[in-house]
């Protein structure tokens, strides 16, 4: 029994080493001044200056969060609204057609949401660049801020609402003093998990970028293909650092708001 | 009793179904039928089912199959021996932390690891196989798909065990099955939608991996998501493209239908 507990945890730890180890083997080689990703030669933060010196870069970092950060709020408001509509319909089909609908963009390839987006601007006469890359992000976002408000708003009793109503509040006091409070959770969720699709995307912001405008993603993908350039392991390194925060933030974002209102216990 | 409410939410959001869901469908399915000096034809499917097209969707279908089945394989224990585990969700956690790491980064780690002077060789030389060429190579590619694949597989059949009742494994131990028939009798069956639903979050995106495809394979692997970019952005050829995602789209439909847990 105790060797099979050992070889159970062997095999836990050689899934966790393959994990980590290109992460941390990218992180490793930022410091190389030997410039590849073989033979460390000395410790270096040439490539770091190199990151910081880049003004290109720079602005392409801050294009990415100006994206991430109007889609995921855009997103959000549109999800939120989404999610109301779909819970307060009463046929049961129309709900469950709708919420299939919904679902299209999460579960479509990255090529064809790309794609398709490409050939609709194209039609509308929106010029490839910053506008169609922010549409696209709010549109693929949307679906997935809907998926998380809309359990919290299930969880709500409706006798809540009626309480309020006779009470005298009008729809809006409804609504904004006691429907937004009691789903606020699963917007912050949502809004957390656009931005980070918006960070992460590649693929459907390579379809309809255009030329002149960049995202971090398609950048790193445009170097990639020249070959190894050490800034790009100190750029991913800053990057990783980066992401770490943000999980942390959202994980304790995630458990304040998770405490007052006893969720984090469900749903897993 | 409140009507009108409903119509104010609804029309944003319906909208924004309408303009981005149905209409993008709608265009790809209308422009598979042109061809690319704008003439309508039923010619881009005929070319599809020409050899090129079809082994072309063969193998991407065959890649798909391979990175999923290891997938699974791999994933399968590591989530059943994490339920074990004291820490659980702190586990879980570093687990999916990896996936918050940009994809494309993960790819460009894997082309100094598998380069010709990278760690892979370095392990193959003291094995003494001696120095291989890994990079550009089938292997890499379903290697550093399986990577970036696996905590999506994790996920999924981790949660399917967790709401698996202990007391039925208790029961079947009970009454004298050995673990290896409880396994397959008991938890296998009832955690079936959760490997359903990795499998379907590892197939889908592995038939379209163009950039994957792109770095790591060379030009050696060519997937159908590797085809519909060339068609759009580099010939221009939209038609051909639309022709070749509206299969991609039939075939995730079926996926979709195949591995839909009911419910």
């Amino acid at each position: 029994m105790r060797a099979k507990r050992k070889l159970a945890n062997v095999y836990l730890i050689v899934i966790f080493v393959i994990l980590y180890a290109p992460i941390f083997y990218l992180m490793y080689y930022s410091f190389n001044s030997g410039g590849s990703m073989h033979d460390f030669k000395g410790f270096t933060l040439e490539w770091y200056k190199e990151v910081f010196h880049d003004t290109r870069l720079f602005i392409i970092v801050l294009n990415t969060l100006v994206i991430a950060l109007l889609s995921a709020a855009i997103s959000t408001i549109l999800g939120v609204i989404g999610a109301l509509a779909i819970q307060m319909l009463r046929k049961r089909q129309v709900k469950n057609s709708l919420l299939t609908l919904n679902n299209v963009l999460i579960v479509s390839p990255d090529v064809i949401i790309g794609a398709s987006f490409l050939i609709l601007f194209t039609i509308m006469g929106i010029k490839l660049g910053f506008i169609s890359v922010l549409l696209s992000h709010i549109a693929f976002s949307v679906p997935i801020v809907v998926i998380m408000v809309l359990p919290k708003l299930q969880e709500m009793s409706p006798t809540l609402v009626d309480a309020a109503r006779d009470l005298g509040a009008n729809r809006w006091q409804v609504l904004s003093k006691v429907v937004l409070p009691f789903i606020t959770p699963g917007i912050f969720a949502g809004f957390f998990m656009a931005l980070t699709y918006s960070l992460d995307d590649f693929a459907v912001t390579f379809f309809v970028t255009g030329n002149g405008f960049s995202t971090l993603s398609v950048e790193i993908y445009s170097r990639a293909r020249q070959g190894i350039s050490l800034s790009i392991n100190a750029l991913s390194t800053l990057i990783f650092l980066f992401t770490i925060m943000l999980v942390v933030g959202y994980y304790f974002v995630n458990k304040k708001t998770g405490k007052s209102n006893g969720m984090g216990v469900r749903g897993r | 009793m409140q009507s009108r409410t409903r119509n104010i939410y609804l029309i944003p959001y319906v909208l924004w179904i309408v303009l981005f869901v149905i209409a993008p469908i709608v265009l790809v399915v209308y422009y598979s039928f042109f061809d690319i000096e704008g003439h309508f034809t039923l010619l881009n499917y005929k070319k599809f089912f020409t050899p090129v097209y079809l082994r072309m969707t063969l193998s991407s279908f065959w890649y798909a199959f391979l990175i999923t089945v290891f997938c699974l394989l791999l994933a399968y224990p590591t989530a059943l021996l994490l339920t074990k585990t004291k820490h659980k969700q702190l586990w879980l956690l570093l687990i999916i932390l990896p996936t918050w790491v940009n994809l494309l980064l993960k790819a460009y780690a894997f082309l100094g690891i598998f380069g010709a002077f990278g760690p892979a060789n370095a392990l193959l030389e003291t094995l003494g196989i001696g120095q291989k060429q890994l990079l550009f190579t089938d292997f890499s590619f379903v290697f550093t798909s399986v990577y970036i694949f696996i905590p999506f597989m994790i996920l999924p059949i981790f949660n399917s065990l967790e709401e698996l009742s202990p007391s039925f494994v208790d029961a079947a131990r009970d009454l004298g099955a050995s673990p290896w028939t409880t396994f397959r009798r008991v938890i296998f069956p009832l955690t079936l939608d959760g490997v359903k639903s990795g499998c379907q979050a590892v197939f889908i995106p592995a038939l379209s991996l163009f950039m994957l495809a792109r770095l790591i394979a060379g030009n050696r692997v060519i997937t159908l998501g590797t085809a519909i970019e060339e068609h759009f952005l580099v010939t221009q050829d939209w038609g051909m493209g639309s022709t070749i995602a509206v299969f991609l789209i039939i075939a995730m439909a079926i996926i979709m239908i195949l591995t839909g847990s009911r419910r």
